[in-house]
C-alpha cells in the first residue's frame, strides 16, 4: 500500500483536566474502510473531532495526504478533501432535502449536478422528498441525507459517526451497504466510528478498538471479529 | 391539542374543560383576593383603614373562568379544523405573492392619495423607519438565528453618528448616509466578537448588556455627545443640493422647480427616502438568501455543529451577520437624526430593540412580508388606539398575546426553499418543531 491517506501520529487530546485521548496512533490508507469499535466513552468521537479539529490534539500530529492538519483551523481542513457526517446525524431541520445537499456542496464549489446525481442514484429516497424539510425525515432518511450531503463535497475521505445509531436493523445494512458501495465503486476511503461492531467490522478492511482513551488492538476486521476480547466486550458473547 | 373526534367523547372533554377553567378560576382567586379584595385606605379619623372589595373579585374570577373556557372551546374547534392547515399554507403563499406588490403599490402612491396629510406621512415614515429596522434585524434574528436584544445601539450609533459628522464637520447626509452605516457595521463586528461561542440565551444577555452600554456612554460622554440633552440643530437632508427651507428662496426645492413652497415637500422626500432605504434592505436581504453567505445564515441557525462540519466558516459567518444587521440599524439611525433634527439618548432605550425584535418575532421569523405587516399593524395600532390613552397598552399586550396564541409562528410562519429543481413548495409552519430557531 502506497503514503496512507490518514495517519494519527501519538495524538494525546484532552478536555480540560480529562484526557479523552492518550497516545493514539491509526493509519487509514488508500480506498480502505477503517472501523473503530469502543464502548461509550471510549474516544471514539473525540478523535474523528480531532481529525477535524475541534479540538484540536495537544499532542502528536495529524496527517492527512502527508499534509499536517494538526493546527489547521476546522473550516480548512474540511475543504481539503475530507468529510464528516456528525454523530446524531444533524440535518438542517427547517431546510429542503435539495438545500441540505447544496449546503454540503457550497464550500468546495464543485458543481453541484453531477453530484447530485451521484447521490440521488445511492439513495433514491432522497430524490423523492428532495422538496421535503429536513426535520420531517424518518431516522434512516436523515442518515441517507447527512452522508449524501458530506458526499456533495466529493471528498477523498469520508468521517462516520455512528451512522447506525438509532436506527432498525434493515435501515442499518441499507446505510452499510451504500458505504460499501461508495467504496468499491467511488473508491472512497472511508473512517466510520461504531457501536454496532459486528456489522461495523464485517465492512471493514481493518479495525481498531479503543479502551479508555488507548488502542488496545488492530486487526483487519475479520481478526478482530474472532478474537474472544472483542467477542466478550463488544458482540455481546458471540450474539 | 386534544380534539376529540367522536361524539361519545364529548362529555368527557366538556368535564375536562371544566377542571381547566375551575383551575383557572382558583389560581385568578388567590391573586385577585390579595390584589384586588383587600385594599387600605386612609378613615376620615386619619388611621389606615382595610377596605374589602369582595365584588371586584368575584367579577374578575368570573371572567378568567370564561375566558379560559372559551379559549378551551375556540382551540377544540380549531383543532378539529386541523388537516385543512396545508391548503391554508398555500393559500397564504397566493396571498403573499399578491399582498406585497399591492403593499408596495400602497406605499409607493400614498403621498399623493387624495386626503393624506402631514399627519398620515409622518406616521407612515415612521412605519417604513420600523420596516426597515426590522428587516435589518431579521437578518441577525431571522435568517442566522442570533437573538440580539441590544438592536437600538446601531441605530444610536447611526443616529449620532449622522449627527456629530454633520454638525461638527459639516458633511452632508449624502456622505454620512455610508459612513454611519460603515461605523454602526464596524460596532457590529465589535459586539460580534465577544459572543461568538454565545448562544441562545447567554447571547441575549450579553446583547441586551451591549445595548444599554451604548446609550448609559451616550448619556456620560457629554463632551461629545451633549448627554441627556442630546444634539440639536441637526441638518436636514437636501435634494441633490436642493434645500426645503419653507420661505423658498434660491437654492431651494421650490425656486428650482417653479412650485409655491410648502412644508410638506420635506416630509414627501423624507417619506420616500425612507421607502428607498427600507426597499434596498429587503432587496439585499433577499438577494442574499440566495447567495451562499444567506444560505450559511439559515445553515447556522438550524445546526451549528453541522455547519462546522460542512466546513463553514462560522466566525464570518456569525460577524457577517452581525455587521450587515448593524449596518441597516445604522443607516435608519441616521435617517432618524436629520428626520428630527435632533436625537437624544432617550431615544434609544430597550423598549425600541423590544419593540423592533417584536416585529421580526410577530411578521414570522425569516419573512420579509410578514415583518413589513407585523410593523405595520404594532406601529399603526399604536396610532390607531392613541384615544385610549392608558388602555392603549392594554389593548396592544392584548393583541399581541392574540396573534401569538393564533399564529404561533408569527404572521407568515412558512419559508419557501431558495432551491428547488421543480417547483417551489412552501413548507408549512406545522411541520416545524417548536423552540427552533
Amino acid at each position: 500500500m502506497s503514503a496512507p491517506m490518514l495517519a494519527i501520529e501519538g495524538v494525546w487530546t484532552r478536555y480540560g483536566a480529562v484526557e479523552a485521548l492518550r497516545d493514539v496512533s491509526i493509519e487509514v490508507g488508500q480506498r480502505e474502510i477503517v472501523t473503530l469499535v469502543g464502548a461509550n466513552g471510549a474516544g471514539k468521537s473525540t478523535l474523528l473531532m480531532t481529525i477535524c479539529g475541534a479540538p484540536q490534539a495537544q499532542k502528536g500530529r495529524v496527517l492527512f495526504e502527508g499534509r499536517d492538519i494538526t493546527r489547521m483551523p476546522t473550516h480548512e481542513i474540511m475543504r481539503l478533501g475530507l468529510a464528516q457526517v456528525p454523530e446524531g446525524r444533524r440535518v438542517f431541520p427547517r431546510m429542503s432535502v435539495m438545500e441540505n445537499l447544496l449546503m454540503g456542496a457550497q464550500v468546495a464549489g464543485h458543481d453541484p449536478k453531477p453530484l447530485l446525481d451521484q447521490v440521488f442514484a445511492l439513495f433514491p429516497r432522497l430524490e423523492e422528498r428532495q422538496a421535503q424539510r429536513g426535520g420531517t425525515l424518518s431516522g434512516g432518511e436523515q442518515q441517507m441525507l447527512a452522508i449524501g450531503r458530506a458526499m456533495m463535497s466529493k471528498p477523498r475521505l469520508l468521517l462516520l459517526d455512528e451512522p447506525s445509531l438509532g436506527l432498525a436493523p434493515l435501515i442499518v445494512r441499507q446505510i452499510f451497504a451504500a458505504i460499501r458501495d461508495l467504496n468499491e465503486k467511488e473508491g472512497l476511503t472511508v473512517l466510520l466510528v461504531e457501536q454496532n461492531a459486528n456489522q461495523a467490522l464485517r465492512l471493514a478492511h481493518r479495525g481498531y478498538v479503543l479502551v479508555n482513551g488507548r488502542i488496545t488492538l488492530r486487526g483487519s476486521g475479520q481478526e478482530l471479529l474472532a478474537m474472544p476480547e472483542v467477542r466478550d466486550a463488544y458482540l455481546g458473547g458471540g450474539h | 391539542m386534544s380534539a376529540t373526534t367522536e361524539a361519545g367523547a364529548r362529555p368527557s372533554a366538556m368535564a375536562a374543560a371544566l377542571k381547566d377553567a375551575a383551575i383557572t378560576a382558583l389560581v385568578a382567586l388567590g391573586l385577585f383576593v390579595p390584589i384586588v379584595g383587600l385594599r387600605t385606605d386612609v378613615s376620615p379619623s386619619g388611621t389606615l383603614m382595610l377596605r374589602q372589595r369582595w365584588g371586584d373579585v368575584a367579577i374578575l374570577v368570573a371572567i378568567a373562568f370564561a375566558g379560559r373556557l372559551a379559549l378551551l372551546a375556540w382551540r377544540a374547534f380549531r383543532g378539529d379544523a386541523k388537516p385543512a392547515s396545508a391548503a391554508h399554507a398555500e393559500t397564504m403563499r397566493k396571498a403573499g405573492r399578491t399582498v406585497a406588490p399591492i403593499l408596495l403599490g400602497l406605499a409607493i402612491v400614498l403621498p399623493f392619495i387624495p386626503g393624506t396629510g402631514r399627519y398620515e406621512l409622518d406616521l407612515g415614515i415612521l412605519v417604513l423607519t420600523y420596516v426597515m429596522l426590522g428587516w435589518g434585524l431579521n437578518i441577525v434574528v431571522g435568517l442566522a438565528g442570533l437573538l440580539d436584544l441590544g438592536y437600538v445601539a446601531f441605530y444610536a450609533v447611526g443616529a449620532y453618528s449622522y449627527a456629530l459628522l454633520a454638525t461638527t464637520f459639516g458633511l452632508s447626509f449624502w456622505v454620512c448616509l455610508p459612513l454611519a452605516g460603515i461605523l454602526a457595521a464596524f460596532w457590529g463586528i465589535l459586539l460580534g466578537f465577544p459572543v461568538l461561542r454565545l448562544r441562545g440565551d447567554y447571547l441575549a444577555i450579553v446583547t441586551l448588556a451591549f445595548g444599554e452600554i451604548i446609550r448609559v456612554v451616550l448619556i456620560n460622554w457629554a463632551s461629545l455627545t451633549g448627554g441627556p440633552n442630546g444634539i440639536t440643530g441637526i441638518p436636514r437632508p437636501s435634494f441633490f443640493g436642493l434645500t426645503f427651507s419653507a420661505g423658498g428662496g434660491p437654492g431651494s426645492f421650490a425656486d428650482f422647480f417653479g412650485i409655491e413652497p410648502s412644508p410638506t415637500h420635506r416630509v414627501v422626500f423624507l417619506y420616500y427616502l425612507i421607502l428607498a432605504l427600507a426597499l434596498l434592505t429587503n432587496w439585499i436581504s433577499i438577494r442574499l438568501r440566495r447567495q451562499p453567505l444567506g444560505r450559511a445564515w439559515e445553515a447556522l441557525r438550524e445546526d451549528e455543529i453541522a455547519c462546522r462540519a460542512l466546513g463553514i466558516n462560522v466566525t464570518t459567518t456569525k460577524l457577517t451577520a452581525f455587521a450587515l444587521g448593524a449596518m441597516f440599524a445604522g443607516f435608519a439611525g441616521s435617517f432618524f437624526a436629520t428626520r428630527q433634527g435632533f436625537i437624544s439618548p432617550e431615544s434609544f432605550t430597550f423598549i425600541e430593540s423590544a419593540i423592533i425584535l417584536a416585529i421580526v418575532v410577530l411578521g414570522g421569523m425569516g419573512s420579509q412580508i410578514g415583518i413589513a405587516l407585523a410593523a405595520l399593524v404594532m406601529i399603526g395600532g399604536f396610532e390607531v388606539f392613541r384615544d385610549l390613552d392608558e388602555w392603549r397598552m392594554l389593548v396592544f399586550g392584548g393583541a399581541m398575546v392574540l396573534i401569538m396564541v393564533v399564529r404561533p409562528r408569527g404572521l407568515v410562519g412558512h419559508r419557501t426553499p431558495t432551491v428547488a429543481l421543480r417547483e417551489r413548495r412552501s413548507i408549512g409552519a406545522e411541520h416545524v418543531a417548536e423552540g427552533h430557531g
